[in-house]
């Protein structure tokens, strides 16, 4: 595909990008949030105050107190942590099984391989992701790792789908004609001619997924299939703030908030990626 | 009371007003409508378990031979008086006269009699068959006497016809009772939209004090939220069990609302598996018991509404005894107790069933527990699962649920129970208690079971579940405790 920017050029129309720039920056908070959680946070996250619980945002607890007295800043930024975790994983997952899936299918395009592989893809697909994640959850029981698995399991078609389609225009190139012409193997032509030039398209969609799985593990933990109390989770605290909302409407809205932040940031920064990386998207040509 | 003039307006406009679904009308109202959480299956207080029957029929569709009163006294209902022999085994019951059921039928000793045989019979579907396990056998004196006869003497039997199970039904209407309840109390079936609504209408011909209300329409609205708006639009005047206590708060705030709060039969436990290690040792499980603090649990999970208790007893029951001292939050005789048992990084499950009390519950104590070092794992379960797992394959370690049931503490004594004591010290204070009839030896044996429970630390015994509702400030006469699952609305009335 293109030919990668040098790193300065590169630099240089990123930070010309608004919308890449704003997308970076609410990622980069969240991320940093997310590991600062590891080593510091205001309040032991888990820590009950029942005395000094629904207390509305103040200097001492930023984003105010939930219905058992924990502080909410806390227990965001663990929760970025969970979110990140759980969208990491998830995302990794949806990678490593569904690229070499979609490699392979493009290499043995036509056979009836990629035919099962393609088709197993559309049924996954066709199956609402959700209710999916739920459905999976339900059988092997809430928790973080189920939450993981159950949505990975509907990234795969995507990263899948994406590879073959984008691996298929490659095939027909002539430095993959002479790879060929030089003895390689379709899976070393995979690997170390087409992975690379569709890498790009990779991170892109990682992205956007990396924001759509942070969305599935928020519902899911809403429902209660997600991660298990004591760990904060965003989707939970949602769903905790429920009935208290005319009571106590801080409970709602700093989670709430955190996840739309989050989500636009990640997508921002997605649709920044793939303007810069292809040249016929970019600007000022 | 008003004149007739006005009260016939008065109703001309509530029709009208009820007829285009307008807001309640301003003069003496007749009608009320009260939420319930929960559909009935049927209307059959005799044929099924579920709370929700109760809730709409007893004293209001169906009497027994007593009742309980508000304060969970047991008083007559359509046996007028009795008389007990002086071995405790046989009990003759004079009934009221000039009584008919809704379809018109007279009720006599007949009924009373094939009621109580059709609920003992071996193809009884009576879900508390245990109530008539003792009766031997029933017979006619006259059409208004009944002498029952006991197989042992039985102190109880008297708090057992007053339950909704015992209700007294007619041959001729009994089969279809679930969809078409017919019985002899001051109101009866008019409409059951399924999934939405149950509505009563006064029944002209009760026998006893003419009650103040026209209709009563109990609705169902198990979503907090949209209780919570329905009591707020007033749609609904009254909703006696609240699901979420954290709105009752914002119902005490306002001024047309009065939050009544109760005692309910709920004692709310922590149970403990007491086969299983190492639960199996008594030290382990005070140590448990004295991490807990039950006020941050009543205040966190429950919003302040709830009684903390010592033992497995409703603490509105005369014989209660208050044990909480003897469980008191102390974490460092719990640190102390766990380091005597040899116990160090002990890691116990929790499993909580959907309800708030278990769920914000359970989130509590597991935080108490990591206090004195004991880890927690909580799994969320549903209800099924809950009954599945824990109920029956005694598969947990901890668990908290709420024994709705009254005058409960009998199922200490069962050995298959799930949280598996059935000692046998215990099981004699039982055995004891049944053959008993004289009133202080009871109350003596009650407080000796409680006790013994208490000691043996067989579960941590958290709170009584408040009966904490919400009603309309003028609506008065509604039961402030609940004694048993009901809504008794024979006395409620609107003040002007």
């Amino acid at each position: 595909m293109s030919t990668n920017p040098t790193d300065r050029s590169f630099l240089r129309m990123a930070v010309g990008h608004p919308a890449f720039v704003l997308g970076f920056v609410l990622s980069a908070l969240f991320i940093a949030l997310a590991l600062v959680s590891f080593i510091w946070t205001p309040f032991d996250p888990t820590r009950l105050d029942i005395a000094g619980k629904l207390k509305g945002p103040s200097l001492t607890h930023w984003f105010g107190t939930d219905h058992f007295g924990r502080d909410m800043f806390s227990m965001i930024m663990v929760g970025a942590r969970v979110s990140i975790a759980v969208a990491f994983v998830a995302v990794g997952i949806g990678m490593i099984v569904g690229v070499p899936l979609g490699l392979y299918a493009a290499a043995r395009r036509g056979s009836l391989l990629d035919e099962i592989i393609m088709r197993g893809n559309d049924l996954v697909f066709a199956f609402p992701s959700l209710l999916l994640a739920i459905m999976i959850t339900a059988v092997f029981g809430p928790g973080s790792v189920n939450a993981i698995i159950a949505i990975g399991i509907f990234n795969v078609p995507v990263f899948a789908r994406l590879a073959r389609g984008a691996a298929l225009s490659l095939w027909t190139r002539d430095f993959v004609l002479a790879a060929r012409v030089a003895g390689k193997t379709k899976a070393r032509i995979s690997a170390e001619h087409i992975l690379p030039n569709i890498a790009n398209l990779l991170i892109v969609q990682g992205t956007i997924q990396f924001s759509l799985a942070i969305l599935a593990e928020a519902a899911l933990a809403y429902v209660g299939l997600g991660a298990q109390p004591p760990l904060p989770s965003w989707g939970r605290m949602l769903a905790d703030a429920q009935t208290l909302i005319s009571l106590a409407p801080h409970m709602a809205l700093f989670p709430g908030f955190a996840i739309i932040v989050t989500v636009l940031g990640l997508n921002l920064l997605g649709d920044g990626l793939r303007d810069l990386f292809d040249p016929r998207l970019r600007r000022g040509r | 009371m008003t004149k007739n003039s006005i009260t016939a307006a008065a109703v001309s406009v509530l029709a009208l007003g009820l007829a285009l679904g307008a807001p309640p009308a301003m003069a003496a109202k007749m009608d009320v409508t009260i939420g319930m959480q929960l559909e009935p299956p049927n209307l059959d207080p005799t044929g099924g378990a579920a709370a929700a029957i109760d809730e709409v029929v007893y004293a209001n569709v169906f009497e027994g031979l007593t009742r309980f009163g508000s304060d969970g006294a047991i008083l007559p209902a359509l046996a007028e008086s009795w008389e007990i022999s002086e071995d405790g085994l046989s009990y003759t019951f004079k009934l009221r006269e000039g009584v008919k059921f809704h379809d018109g039928t007279d009720f006599n000793a007949e009924d009373v009699k094939f009621s109580l045989d059709r609920a003992r019979a071996d193809e009884s579907t009576n879900a508390q068959k245990a109530l008539f396990a003792d009766i031997a056998s029933v017979e006619l004196v006259d059409p208004a006497t009944v002498k029952v006869t006991l197989s042992k003497p039985n102190g109880s039997f008297l708090f057992n016809m007053a339950w909704g199970d015992a209700v007294i039904v007619a041959p001729e209407s009994a089969a279809d009772n679930a969809a078409n309840p017919v019985g002899t109390g001051p109101f009866t079936l008019t409409e059951w939209v399924k999934g939405d609504r149950v509505e009563l209408g006064r029944y002209d011909g009760y026998w006893g004090t003419p009650v103040k209300l026209d209709k009563v329409t109990f609705k169902f609205i198990s979503d907090p939220t949209a209780a919570f708006a329905a009591m707020m639009a007033g749609d609904l005047d009254a909703y006696p069990a609240f699901p979420a206590p954290e709105n009752l708060v914002q119902f005490e705030a306002d001024p047309r609302f009065e939050v009544i709060t109760g005692s309910s039969e709920g004692e709310t436990i922590l149970a403990m598996n007491n086969k299983q290690a190492p639960l199996d040792n008594i030290k382990v499980r005070e140590a448990i018991v004295h991490a807990i603090d039950r006020q941050a649990i009543i205040d966190g999970a429950m919003f302040g509404y709830g009684t903390p208790i010592g033992t497995h007893f409703a603490p509105h029951n005369p014989a209660y005894v208050d044990l909480t001292a003897q469980s008191a939050y102390d974490p460092e005789k719990s640190k102390a107790l766990l380091a005597e048992a040899g116990v160090s990084d002990l890691s116990l499950s929790l499993k909580l069933p959907p309800p708030s009390y278990a769920r914000r519950g359970g989130e509590i104590i597991a935080a108490q527990l990591r206090e004195v070092g004991i880890n927690v794992d909580i799994t969320n379960v549903e209800w099924a699962q809950w009954l599945d797992d824990v109920f029956k394959a005694k598969n947990f370690d901890m668990t908290i649920v709420s024994h709705t049931e009254p005058m409960d503490i009998g199922i200490y004594a069962r050995d298959d129970y799930y949280f598996q004591y059935g000692d046998a010290d215990f099981k004699a204070i039982m055995a004891d208690l049944a053959n008993a009839t004289d009133p202080a030896r009871r109350t003596e044996l009650m407080q000796a079971a409680q006790k013994k429970i208490a000691d043996d630390y067989v579960n941590g015994y958290l709170f009584q579940l408040a009966r904490a509702g919400v009603i309309s400030a003028k609506l008065k006469g509604i039961w402030l405790n609940a004694p048993t699952q009901a809504n008794d609305m024979t006395g409620v009335y609107w003040e002007d």
